[in-house]
């Protein structure tokens, strides 16, 4: 793709941007970061949110509806592409912005909605049920009866510093970074400060790693620092890979010059030249916009040798991740990098002192990578102001499951997982809540009545849970325990590298003892039961043996899900054991099913599927389930033209 | 096959080891799979054992080592699609279109593949046929779906 | 730097640097492991070498973490052996309960772990995985049913004999040790020399074993069945039966052999002396052409796989005379059939080696004379030991015999074939007679014996200046052979042996043996030569007769028909 940067608006950016203050920028730049903006415009502006999820919700479509009602009508008017705001369940997002009012942005469209969106809105009209909100502009006339988005529920809660200019700027533009202040924090770094005084900065700003850990980045660039080399890396960890989070790869769909800058910002602290932005090769679109970004800032002379005049050199790639989810592992990460299998490696040595091609690495995760700059450009004091007493800014989160509104947030640290929740608009179709996860695989549940935990690396710890990398998953009542912990135990063993004995062999072994509590046995006797009992004893020893011995992070956190289910959730292993009933009737095996007489023609076309003969009947009369044969299985449901068989 | 892999080495002249698996993806990207010849190719050029080299590709969800179906179907099962009964729709694939997951079938027309989280769980349960997506999936959509492939 | 450090309420003392495991060990405190392995650096695999160390959330690897001044470890506490045992169990929870059957029943590391953690109860099960049984080689069978993925094999076969045949595949539950695109054995780079099977914990990979061939021929009255053992087997085979390691048991040997019913028994170091003197001939040749150097050795079979797949054009290099035991198979199937009136085809040639390659070079088709092999079958010093406890035979009570004629005199250089650097050593002393006309003073190449690694010497014959590369183990092959190609390294002779410290370290010696027994081994053979009076080849007798009688000269047409053969390429997945 090519990154068609008018170098007239490069030169305008480096020279009178970026090395000056914002507040002395004289009138003339002013007006003319406007026009960048899209502030002052002569003609409609539509803003279409590409990114890979809504891609799949089919914006594509909407494209070319949009492009061939422009071309049609030949009409005048600009096309940009943005990212996502972070509702996804909304999309696709259309904006359209006319000249003198405001923004205002069309949820959920379809292509057969353009013509009556752009018709209404061109028109001055709002197909209301369509819109979502809009922006807020001092000198535009805004929409009538079209909320501003900061009153919605959605952005009432957040506190978006990472996520700033997310669904609002074009990723595929540095200009667009760089006229909502991007890259003035690098310019700031380099200009004003030594590699050392912006590790003292990151150090004092409280910000510690979101990768999980909560380690302090300061530290642990410190460290590196300390270690004399001919080379150090600076490698930023997107290879987000729990399932069910994905706000990494929106973020760096959606501002991929973010986390340029920050590398750049880190690698410069930290000595390094070489920087590494490790994602998922699955993630095309993630890796295309770093890749346009990358080749941008190399353009522009943000990337490269010698940048900003500061003597600094600096290369930077993008590493397509083969898809392992031990690699968001620091040292799997390395191996992997380095052309091995992405199996972790004993610590000590820490990465910081042999890392990549054993030189000292610095391995941070991309949300942490995309705070730096907010740090660098507004100050220490500016940042240590948000968050909690030892959990400093704010944190991301990708809320998904059986949630009204599938999203993702950012909300300042000590902001509770109620109000996350309650952001996102609660339970889908409003049910009973029963519980959220948060973490993934290596995660914990929470109970309604613990939402008042608040997001807080220490106090989490203190619940007994952990924050993760940012992955929510809300659960009502249709979803059942059992079958979620046997879920994420089946992603570990798939997914562990095989090399230490407990997390290879022990999350089989408990695969196994969830598994058996889910199937139905051929002969149910007492001693079966006695059986099962005891693998769920064997469950939490082996749990914990496996958190104290195993070799890397991935083995010791698999059975956070499986030691904290089993205190938060034993009347539903215990019903699963001993009454042989899964409530949320998602076991399979443990389902009975019936047939319905009114709907059932005896057609026999589910007695002769069942494998254990247990439905009976007379050809062409309504046919009956024998319910002590069934096993389950299903077959009949799959069977019936007549939807007659279902389950309890 | 042997010019693309050829020329796509040509590229990676004085390349390490740490070039393996960018050699790989792209060899992937170009001829569908790894065949036992670019694996015996790769070594060669980079000084590396087959062993290690299939060691590392049987390691990553990314390689496979034989060629895609004419629909190469692909399946979340990330956790929001776990949810909405991803299990349920892997195992109607693999009983209607008779292949299994990481499989192609001998005729060449399916191969299915289970993935971890595309990302989409707004749109859950997901799948996606050559690249292009089915969200919200329901079982009738979903048999709609397979009687589209079945009938080409 | 030294300091303390407490362990179980005891105060040691630990030098900055070495890993906690080496501190306990030098102090005498057992920790077990099962993939930690001496001079390569930990992997951390196993974990079953954790320990408690106070102020650590979860315990840690001693294998692979430094000490750390005033640290507090506690290696046997309740929740450290709790560990270890569920460990232990999870391993045999997918391991095949056939140990009454498996070769490494008695000496299997898992099967000690399991008794010394007190494991008497089946407490956690599952369902195993399948694997093939991998028959393929000649020399190694593959199990990975037993297989507890340590990866020891990996990295032996990675770090020290830079083959790397083996690697792990997949990941998960599914992870399992195989080869390239998951081939059976014998298509794959391995060149049978046997390390992995000498450091695998488990009976995952153990010899092909030969047993029942031997015993069925032994027992079929229309063969003559003849055996020759290595002369690394006689300072070996004294482990396997209680009697110092590296004592010499050649005379008990020979008694066990005619005991157990073997037709003729000969000495293989006879054969040696034959090798020693087409050798030479070989190199006076090129001495008196000065072309055509450098000769290197062909004994080790092990190596000359290793050549034919990753140095093929080095193969013209290598001495085209057959090894000792293809070269006594070929005499005894040709000259010795005839002299005493036997068909050839009504042999039946056993060889007792200390390596696995051996196995695979007796069945190789350069090794074979008009469809008849020089060697039938091969064991090795292990599957000897167990032929000997089948017939039942007190080797601590019988009486020591000799070989039988007419190979039954061997020079002491001919012994020395069983360390790396001896086999120059012999050359070295008929070269020296053969160049000046006079045996050499002392006998003795201080210079070439225990060599670790590769190294280069320098010797001179009669004023001129012999160079010579020892090589054993092939860790600095690759370097060697690159020297050797592009002619930077200038060698008459080099010796090369694939088995660290030779064929006394061999992948068919006795487990359980410690680099002491191995020096204890090499010793022995140093001392055999010391006290013998017939310290050349050139002056064995029966050597002299053979030739006279039969061979005609060195390097005669029939001793190149007889003994000689020559090497391709070999086309297997690199």
């Amino acid at each position: 793709m090519d990154s068609l940067i008018n170098p007239n608006d490069t030169k305008f950016f480096l020279e009178h941007v970026l090395i000056n203050d914002p507040l002395g920028y004289p009138k003339d730049v002013e007006n003319k970061l406007d026009f960048f903006r899209r502030n002052r415009i002569s003609k409609p502006v539509i803003f279409l949110g590409i990114t890979s999820s809504s891609v799949c919700a089919g914006v594509f479509e909407v494209k070319s509806a949009i492009e061939s009602y422009i071309s049609e009508k030949s009409l005048d008017i600009d096309l940009v592409v943005v990212g996502s705001i972070g509702l996804c369940s909304d999309e696709p997002l259309v904006d359209v912005q006319l000249p003198g009012k405001n923004r205002i942005i069309f949820r959920k469209i379809t292509s057969s909605d353009i013509p009556t969106i752009l018709d209404g809105v061109l028109n001055k009209f709002v197909p209301s049920e369509l819109a979502l909100g809009q922006y807020r502009h001092k000198l535009y006339e805004p929409w009538q009866g079209v909320p501003f988005i900061e009153d919605l529920e959605y952005f009432k809660g957040q506190n978006r510093i990472v996520l700033a200019n997310c669904g609002k700027i074009n990723p595929n533009s540095i200009i667009d970074y760089m006229a909502y202040g991007g890259y003035r924090a690098l310019s700031k770094a380099l200009r004003n400060h030594t590699y050392e005084e912006i590790c003292s900065m990151i150090e004092q700003s409280g910000l510690r790693g979101r990768g999980g850990g909560g380690y302090p980045t300061g530290t642990k660039w410190r460290k590196a620092l300390q270690v004399s080399t001919d080379q150090r890396y600076m490698i930023c960890n997107a290879d987000e890979s729990d399932p069910g989070a994905f706000v990494y790869r929106l973020l760096m769909e959606s501002d991929p010059h973010k986390i340029i800058e920050g590398l750049i910002i880190s690698a410069y602290a930290v000595g390094a030249s070489k920087a590494i932005i490790y994602t998922r090769n699955s993630n095309s679109l993630t890796v295309e916009r770093l890749e346009l970004a990358i080749k941008q800032a190399y353009e522009v002379g943000l990337l490269g040798y010698n940048i900003l005049d500061s003597g600094f050199n600096i290369d930077m790639s993008v590493r397509k991740g083969p898809g392992a989810y031990v690699c968001g592992e620091e040292t799997a990460l390395i191996k992997s990098i380095e052309g091995k299998r992405g199996m972790p490696t004993v610590k000590p040595p820490y990465p910081t002192e042999q890392g990549l091609f054993g030189r000292p690495t610095i391995v941070n995760n991309v949300e942490t990578i995309a705070n730096i700059s907010s740090i660098i450009l507004n100050g220490v004091d500016w940042y240590t102001s948000i968050g909690t007493e030892k959990s400093k800014g704010t944190k991301l989160f990708a809320i998904s499951g059986k949630v009204a509104n599938t999203c993702f947030v950012e909300v300042s640290m000590g902001t509770s997982l109620a109000k996350v929740i309650d952001i996102t608009g609660g339970t889908l179709n409003s049910k009973k809540l029963k519980a959220i996860h948060i973490g993934g695989p290596s995660g914990f549940s929470v109970l309604p009545e613990e939402l008042n935990i608040q997001i807080d690396f220490d106090k989490m710890k203190e619940a007994g849970i952990a924050m993760g990398t940012g992955g929510i998953q809300v659960f009502d009542d249709s979803v059942c325990m059992i079958d979620l912990i046997k879920y994420y135990m089946y992603f570990i063993q798939k997914e562990s590298c095989g090399k230490c004995i407990p997390c290879r062999e022990g999350s089989r072994r408990m695969l196994e003892i969830l598994q058996n509590i889910t199937k139905r046995p051929v002969n149910e006797n007492g001693q079966n039961t006695l059986e099962r009992f005891k693998g769920v004893i064997h469950l939490e020893s082996l749990a914990e043996v496996m958190r104290d011995t195993s070799l890397c992070g991935l083995g010791q956190t698999a059975p956070n899900p499986v030691l904290r289910s089993l205190k938060l959730f034993r009347d539903e292993y215990e019903e699963h054991i001993f009454d042989r009933k899964c409530k949320a009737g998602v076991c399979r095996d443990l389902r009975t099913f019936y047939i319905d007489i009114e709907k059932c023609t005896g057609c026999t076309a589910c007695a002769k599927k069942c494998p254990t003969n247990a439905i009976i009947g007379t050809p062409r009369s309504p046919y009956f389930v024998v319910e002590d044969k069934c096993i389950g299985c299903g077959v009949c449901e799959d069977v019936c033209k007549f939807s007659a068989v279902y389950f309890k | 096959m042997d010019g693309t892999i050829n020329l796509l080495l040509e590229k990676y002249s004085h390349s390490r080891r740490d070039s393996l698996i960018p050699i790989l993806q792209e060899i992937q990207e170009e001829v569908g799979y790894l065949s036992e010849e670019a694996i015996v190719k790769v070594g060669n050029h980079l000084n590396i054992p087959t062993s290690k080299i299939y060691g590392l590709a049987t390691f990553y969800n990314q390689f496979r080592f034989e060629p895609k179906g004419k629909y190469h179907i692909q399946v979340c099962h990330g956790t929001a699609c776990h949810l909405f009964g991803a299990i349920r729709i892997i195992d109607i694939i693999e009983r209607k279109l008779k292949v299994k997951a990481g499989q192609t079938t001998r005729n060449g027309k399916f191969s299915l593949e289970i993935v971890p989280c595309i990302g989409a769980c707004a749109q859950a349960p997901v799948i996606s046929v050559n690249g292009e997506y089915h969200s919200n999936l329901t079982e009738d959509h979903l048999g709609q779906v397979l009687i589209d492939l079945n009938g080409e | 730097m030294q300091f303390n450090i407490e362990v179980n309420n005891r105060v040691i003392e630990a030098r900055k640097g070495e890993t906690i495991l080496s501190t306990l060990y030098r102090n005498g405190i057992k920790v077990p492991t099962l993939c930690n392995m001496k001079d390569l650096s930990p992997t951390g695999a196993c974990r079953i070498c954790v320990v408690e160390v106070e102020g650590k959330e979860n315990l840690i690897t001693s294998c692979s973490y430094p000490v750390e001044e005033s640290m507090r470890i506690k290696t046997h506490s309740p929740r450290v052996v709790k560990a270890r045992k569920t460990l232990v169990e999870l391993l045999l929870s997918n391991h095949p309960d056939d140990c009454l059957y498996c070769e490494r029943n008695g000496c299997c590391e898992l099967q000690d772990l399991a008794i010394d953690l007190n494991i008497r109860e089946r407490r956690i099960s599952g369902k195993k995985s399948r694997h093939k049984l991998d028959l393929s080689s000649p020399s190694i069978i593959r199990d990975p049913a037993k297989c507890i993925l340590c990866g020891r094999c990996v990295r032996v076969c990675d770090e020290i004999q830079s083959v790397s045949t083996l690697d792990f595949l997949n990941r998960g539950s599914k992870t399992l040790i195989g080869t390239a695109m998951a081939r059976d054995l014998n298509f794959s780079s391995c060149i049978n020399c046997g390390r992995c099977v000498m450091v695998c914990p488990t009976g995952a990979l153990h010899e092909h074993g030969y047993m029942d061939e031997v015993l069925d021929s032994l027992n079929n009255s229309s063969l003559n069945v003849i055996v020759q053992y290595g002369p690394a087997v006689t300072v070996s085979l004294a482990e396997e039966f209680g009697i110092k390691p590296g004592k010499d048991i050649n005379g008990l040997i020979n008694a066990a052999l005619r005991k157990i019913g073997f037709k003729y028994i000969f000495d293989t170091a006879f054969a040696a002396d034959v090798v020693v003197m087409e050798t030479v001939e070989t190199l006076m040749q090129k001495l008196e052409s000065n072309d055509g150097f450098p000769v290197i050795s062909s004994c080790c079979p092990a190596w000359i796989k290793y050549a034919e797949q990753f140095y093929p054009d080095a193969l013209p290099l290598i001495s085209t005379c057959k090894s000792p035991q293809q070269v006594l198979g070929s005499i005894i199937k040709s000259y010795f059939a005839s002299e005493q009136g036997i068909n050839p085809n009504s042999i039946y040639s056993v060889s007792i080696m200390p390596c696995l390659a051996k196995k695979f070079e007796a069945q190789r088709e350069e090794m074979t004379h008009k469809t008849i092999s020089d060697v039938d079958v091969v064991l090795t010093t292990r599957e000897f030991s167990r032929l000997i406890q089948l017939y039942g035979i007190d080797m601590h009570n019988i009486e020591p015999q000799t070989p039988d004629s007419p190979f039954g005199v061997r020079s002491s250089a001919s012994k020395l074939f069983g360390a790396s650097g001896g086999t120059t050593e012999a050359i070295l002393r008929t070269l020296h007679f053969k160049m000046t006309g006079k045996e050499m003073s002392s006998m003795k190449y201080q210079e070439l014996r225990m060599v670790n690694g590769v190294k280069e010497v320098a010797v001179k014959i009669g004023g001129k200046e012999i160079n010579i590369v020892i090589a054993n183990g092939l860790t600095g092959i690759r370097n060697l052979m690159e020297g050797i190609l592009n002619k930077t390294i200038n060698a008459h002779f080099i010796e090369i042996m694939a088995c660290p410290g030779g064929c006394v370290n061999g992948g068919g010696q006795p487990f359980k043996s410690d680099d002491k027994d191995v020096k204890a081994r090499m010793r022995t053979l140093y001392d055999i030569d010391d006290i013998d009076s017939l310290k050349v080849s050139h002056k064995n007798p029966l050597v002299i007769d053979l030739y006279e009688k039969y061979l005609d000269k060195e390097g005669s047409d029939k001793a190149k028909r007889q003994l000689h053969t020559c090497y391709s390429k070999r086309d297997v997945l690199l």
